[in-house]
């Protein structure tokens, strides 16, 4: 009975989310390929706001926000029985542990086990909300070894524009403005490419979707053997 | 009332019908350009959807067409917002306009109190605006900045409420009716609209603002204001006014609508954008499709005031 309601409780607050972003936002997405619905990837996202998360969420259409979990810190999720509610039951948080002397598990080793159970991750591989006047913070290594923990899955450039001027921070009242994620073409980790070369070529990828009238991030190095398309999972 | 208004929405459905025939014959033919096929499509299946919603709204009455269009002037708003030069210190600024400078507009439109409404924006809003950013104390653009935030409260708030504020004026015999002078002005509009798009194909030789627009012709904004204003005077039940009057309130509506195409066309330019937004599918932003009736809502309704009340 209780997960029952749990359950419906979560749909309604969905619903009321996705109306409220909405409102505010009117998320804009411009797909730079087509994007199917069904294969598990990465989506990884520059972080601006606290609410990139919800933003990114709420403008997935439903079949895959349905699909999709977003990877955010234990710590702050699942402290009041509200954020557990919002992070266990709405978003679905696959909680990861920042600090390294309170982890049980390896959150790779977590996050590996959601793609291969068919689940789709939202990541921000900042680490930390990017307040200064540089496009992007350099990346922690956490996408590199999950993409060399499952070579085959494609990571997906989210770049989120103007979130941040519908509530800068300090502010107390949103301010309703258009904001825009322009999904970038999807990119895999190369055989053998090293961690800083994958991470360069990761960001690159993103900041990328910052000026789209930029020249397309560095290619990736030729690939011997261009692995196949990943069958559909599941459904 | 409802006789006239179960008549024009029909009709408009009869030529939404036709007009989709059109497109479909059109994409057979040899040559056609798919993608300009299926933004036609798209533009008309949005048509279907902004009538349909205009239909429901009329059926529900004044107060649902109010509100409909308060909506769109905060979509306009947070449009044009999201294209202005912003800055930190101008934050509060911007949330007020959606708090307090929307809601008062169109609440004192419903309460008919023309003394303050028609003033609340060009004063009380333009002056309050500047105050609001200037305690924040950033002087880098400080006028651009100011200034754009007025010009959006202008267009979006003030006079978009226009359309609306007709449904609150009263005069003699015409009580009651007064729902058709929205769909008048609406119709006009948008008809001189499509028009100009006919007649600038079919005769259009010199340009009017090349560096503007670069489609748009004399002949054809001439011809698609004197079509809209033959339809005026055709359609003057929908006034207080006699077939000349009615037409030439035409006239002018459709004018002040092709030159705020212009001038909106020029705004999209100078930020550097083909689209006010994305709201609305194959016609691109709210302002994108209500640019014309901005500009002729405010003189439409003080024209009409003058002559009727």
């Amino acid at each position: 009975m209780r997960a029952f309601l749990r359950r419906h409780a979560a749909r309604l607050v969905e619903g009321a989310l996705v109306t409220f972003v909405r409102f505010i936002c009117a998320p804009r997405v411009i797909l730079s390929e087509p994007i199917g619905t069904r294969t598990a990837r990465v989506l990884y996202a520059n972080h601006t706001s606290n609410a990139d998360t919800v933003l990114i969420w709420a403008a997935l259409p439903p079949e895959m926000r349905r699909r999709v979990r977003p990877v955010a810190a234990a710590d702050y999720w699942f402290t009041s029985p509200v954020r557990a509610f919002m992070g266990r039951d709405v978003f679905r948080v696959l909680p990861v542990e920042r600090r390294p002397e309170h982890r049980e598990g390896d959150p790779v080793a977590d996050m590996a086990g959601a793609l291969d159970g068919g689940t789709s991750l939202i990541i921000f591989p900042e680490g930390r909300r990017n307040q200064g006047p540089d496009p992007l913070l350099p990346f922690k290594t956490g996408i590199f070894h999950l993409a060399e923990a499952r070579p085959e899955t494609e990571f997906v450039p989210v770049w989120i524009e103007n979130l941040n001027g519908v509530l800068p921070k300090g502010e107390k009242i949103p301010v309703p403005l258009i904001c825009t994620l322009r999904f970038g073409p999807a990119l895999r980790i190369a055989p053998g490419e090293d961690k800083a070369a994958f991470l360069d070529r990761a960001a690159a990828a993103l900041a990328a979707q910052d000026d789209p009238d930029a020249p397309p991030a560095p290619d990736a190095p030729p690939v011997p053997d261009a692995p196949a398309p990943e069958p559909a999972r599941g459904g | 009332m409802a006789a006239e208004l179960a008549l024009l929405f029909t009709a408009l459905f009869a030529v939404l019908i036709g007009a989709g025939w059109a497109s479909g014959r059109l994409s057979e033919r040899a040559g056609a350009d798919p993608d300009d096929m299926a933004n036609l499509a798209e533009r008309i299946r949005a048509w279907w959807g902004m009538i349909a919603i205009l239909a429901v709204a009329f059926l529900l009455g004044e107060v649902a067409l109010l509100l409909l269009f308060a909506f769109c002037s905060f979509a306009v708003l947070r449009e044009v917002f999201t294209l202005v030069d912003r800055h930190r210190s101008d934050h509060l600024a911007l949330a007020l306009s959606f708090l307090l400078v929307l809601p008062i507009q169109y609440a004192t439109i419903y309460a008919g109190w023309y003394g303050f409404y028609a003033v609340f924006v060009p004063v009380y809003a333009f002056l309050g605006a500047p105050i609001v950013s200037v305690l924040r104390g950033h002087t880098d653009g400080f006028l651009g900045r100011v200034s754009q935030v007025q010009w959006a409260l202008m267009i979006a708030v003030f006079c978009i409420s226009h359309v609306p504020a007709l449904l609150f004026l009263d005069g003699p015999g015409f009580e009651g009716r007064q729902m058709l002078m929205v769909a008048f002005l609406l119709l006009i509009v948008q008809a001189s609209d499509v028009m100009q798009y006919v007649w600038g194909k079919a005769l259009g030789r010199h340009r009017l603002a090349p560096d503007v627009s670069p489609s748009k012709t004399w002949e054809g904004l001439i011809g698609g204001v004197l079509s809209a204003a033959l339809l005026g005077a055709a359609l003057h039940g929908f006034t207080p006014f006699g077939p000349l009057l009615a037409g030439t309130m035409a006239l002018l509506a459709a004018a002040m609508g092709a030159f705020g195409g212009l001038v909106l066309s020029a705004a999209k330019r100078d930020r550097g954008v083909k689209d006010w937004g994305h709201g609305i599918s194959g016609h691109g932003g709210f302002l994108d499709r209500l640019d014309g009736v901005a500009f002729a809502a405010p003189v439409f309704f003080h024209l009409t005031r003058y002559f009727w009340t």
